[in-house]
């Protein structure tokens, strides 16, 4: 995770209004506080979460994003970041226009189901893919949409969603060599920073 | 033999009284030329006081809350004893605890019981109404006397909540954090159609003589008993009940009588409460209460603008609300925190699963105790921080 933290960092202007979609047990907002000393707010439904944010003297509010956002108003954030939490929710596509609409910039993170092994476990075996960035079993699986890379970015250009920026990266949340050249195929994890003109 | 209590216990407790002789101008106009407010402390302050920690009293609450008064009745301690003490979610091996009761009240402070220098007589009725702020106002006095100048936080739960988010509002400086529990930003019609029936219960017993009724040498016992009654049905919840009561008869079988006794367990339950209350609590001072909570509304002065009203606040917030609390249900306290929240403010807002209703900010639920204990596990260490 530490890697995913400092890189999302590096896009984060000094300094700005940060609101996190479910924000877990608060290490990235921790993290941007101390690094970037970012104000801010985490969402996140799970109680036991919500308490470690308390713990770690996180803002959080303990609420349910698949409500939405109506709380928040236009452009009240700098970014709006949601870590590995796109593939797990219901309202994928409105969550990604609240998420634009409440906040400047959007970042996004989430697995690639493109990923060959992915791929090769569907086509060779013709099971669901297990890989270490979607550890599920299909049957108790957190992540009920799976897409890849140029799902994402499809949607994006349908959507009018500007790509401002992109790092691929192995499991292991390095931005290695291959990754960089066949992303789609290559790449586990996706970054991306997101704006609307 | 020494009193015996259990080592999270506060133990036995004393409360003070402090005098007020510089006269205190009222939201109403008036203004009380002196006044008595009677308070408990417990732990210990540190050099600067800088641990100090308010708790603030809800309608019929008052300043004991924690720890007992008589050592030969050990089943009876303060109304927040289950979250104050050394080890619990308020510890006070970190925190100097203050508690007052409210001006208006019927524990000690000056209130409607008090006697009214201007004819030596009970002020009864013509005890001045007193606000949230009002109330902020004296606890600032309590503070100056007791030499502190600024509070860590400041905690209550329902009108208790209230206060704090009154203090932050009015006094930024003064308070560093501020704990909102189960409260609202003001009242619904809902809420004050309830205090309605309730004060119209008081008003309409014979026993009330227009409020003189201590002249009388009697007290409305029915209608502040009605009035109890109907409040705790607000303080529960639908499933609550049927959790603690259910349909269940008190001998067992339905026996179709027209004398209406008590037959099913939550009549009994009510009555009981009821009675109880009477005893300990004094009808202008709840229809005071009642009508204080009405007029709470921090936003009025700000334009309708909750979030204009804390613009000025300075304090962290912590609110907290409970799941099946219809009272002040937690929509009410998400009002606050989206307040909060433009305003740019530090606020957490914990959402708390209970079938306690608006009672569950006294229950020891284990989330809930956590969650405050973790916030002020924090404040603790900042206060040290800051002392060092």
């Amino acid at each position: 995770m530490r890697p995913e933290l400092e890189l999302i960092s590096e896009w984060i202007r000094p300094g700005a209004r940060v609101l996190d979609l479910g924000c877990g047990d608060g290490a990235l907002l921790a993290y941007l506080r101390e690094h970037r000393q970012v104000s801010g707010y985490g969402l996140e439904i799970d109680s036991a979460n919500m308490l470690q944010c308390i713990q770690a003297g996180v803002n959080v509010i303990h609420a349910d994003l698949e409500a939405g956002l109506a709380d928040f108003g236009d452009s009240s954030f700098d970014y709006v970041i949601m870590t590995q939490t796109l593939q797990a929710v219901r309202q994928t596509e409105a969550l990604l226009d609240e998420m634009l609409r409440v906040g400047r910039q959007g970042v996004v993170t989430f697995p690639n189901f493109g990923f060959w092994r992915c791929r090769a476990q569907i086509a060779l075996q013709g099971l669901m893919p297990v890989v270490k960035t979607l550890p599920y079993q299909w049957y108790d699986t957190p992540n009920i949409h799976l897409f890849t890379l140029r799902d994402f970015e499809q949607l994006c250009r349908r959507k009018r969603i500007d790509i401002l920026q992109r790092t691929v990266l192995d499991h292991a949340h390095r931005p290695r060599l291959g990754p960089r050249l066949w992303p789609n195929l290559l790449g586990e994890i996706a970054l991306y920073r997101l704006g609307r003109a | 033999m020494p009193p015996t209590f259990h080592p999270d216990s506060i133990g036995l407790v004393t409360p003070q009284t402090a005098h007020f002789d510089e006269p205190l101008a009222l939201d109403c106009g008036r203004s009380l030329a002196d006044y008595e407010m009677v308070y408990e402390t417990y732990g210990t302050p540190n050099a600067d006081r800088s641990n100090a920690v308010l708790i603030c009293h809800a309608l019929s609450g008052d300043h004991h809350v924690a720890g007992y008064h008589d050592e030969d009745d050990p089943g009876k301690p303060g109304w927040w004893d289950n979250c104050i003490g050394p080890g619990k979610p308020i510890d006070t091996r970190d925190f100097f605890v203050v508690c007052c009761n409210n001006l208006g009240g019927c524990k000690g402070s000056t209130g409607p019981t008090a006697i009214n220098p201007d004819n030596r007589k009970p002020y009864g009725p013509d005890f001045p109404i007193v606000t949230v702020k009002d109330w902020v106002r004296s606890q600032a006095r309590l503070a100056d006397q007791l030499g502190i100048a600024q509070w860590a936080a400041v905690i209550g739960g329902s009108l208790g909540g209230m206060q704090a988010m009154q203090w932050a509002i009015t006094f930024p400086e003064r308070i560093r954090h501020s704990l909102v529990i189960a409260a609202a930003p003001r009242l619904s019609a809902q809420n004050i159609a309830f205090n309605e029936v309730a004060r119209q219960a008081i008003l309409s017993d014979p026993d009330f003589h227009h409020g003189h009724y201590y002249e009388f040498g009697v007290v409305p016992r029915r209608g502040l008993m009605l009035a109890r009654m109907l409040g705790h049905i607000t303080y529960l919840s639908d499933e609550g009940m049927r959790a603690k009561f259910g349909r269940e008869l008190r001998e067992g079988k339905m026996n179709f009588n027209f004398n209406f006794d008590t037959e099913f367990q939550v009549e009994s339950y009510l009555r009981h409460q009821g009675h109880a209350f009477v005893d300990r609590f004094d009808a202008n001072t709840y229809l005071l209460i009642t009508k204080t909570l009405d007029y709470f509304d921090p936003a009025a002065d700000f334009d309708e603008d909750l979030s204009a009203a804390f613009h000025r606040t300075q304090a962290h917030f912590l609110v907290i609300a409970f799941t099946s609390d219809w009272r002040f249900a937690p929509a009410r306290s998400r009002e606050i925190v989206r307040a909060l929240v433009r305003a740019g403010r530090e606020v957490s807002y914990a959402e708390i699963p209970s079938e306690y209703g608006h009672d569950a900010f006294l229950m020891p639920i284990p989330l809930y105790h956590e969650v405050l204990r973790g916030y002020l596990t924090r404040v603790a260490r900042e206060v040290s921080a800051d002392a060092a």
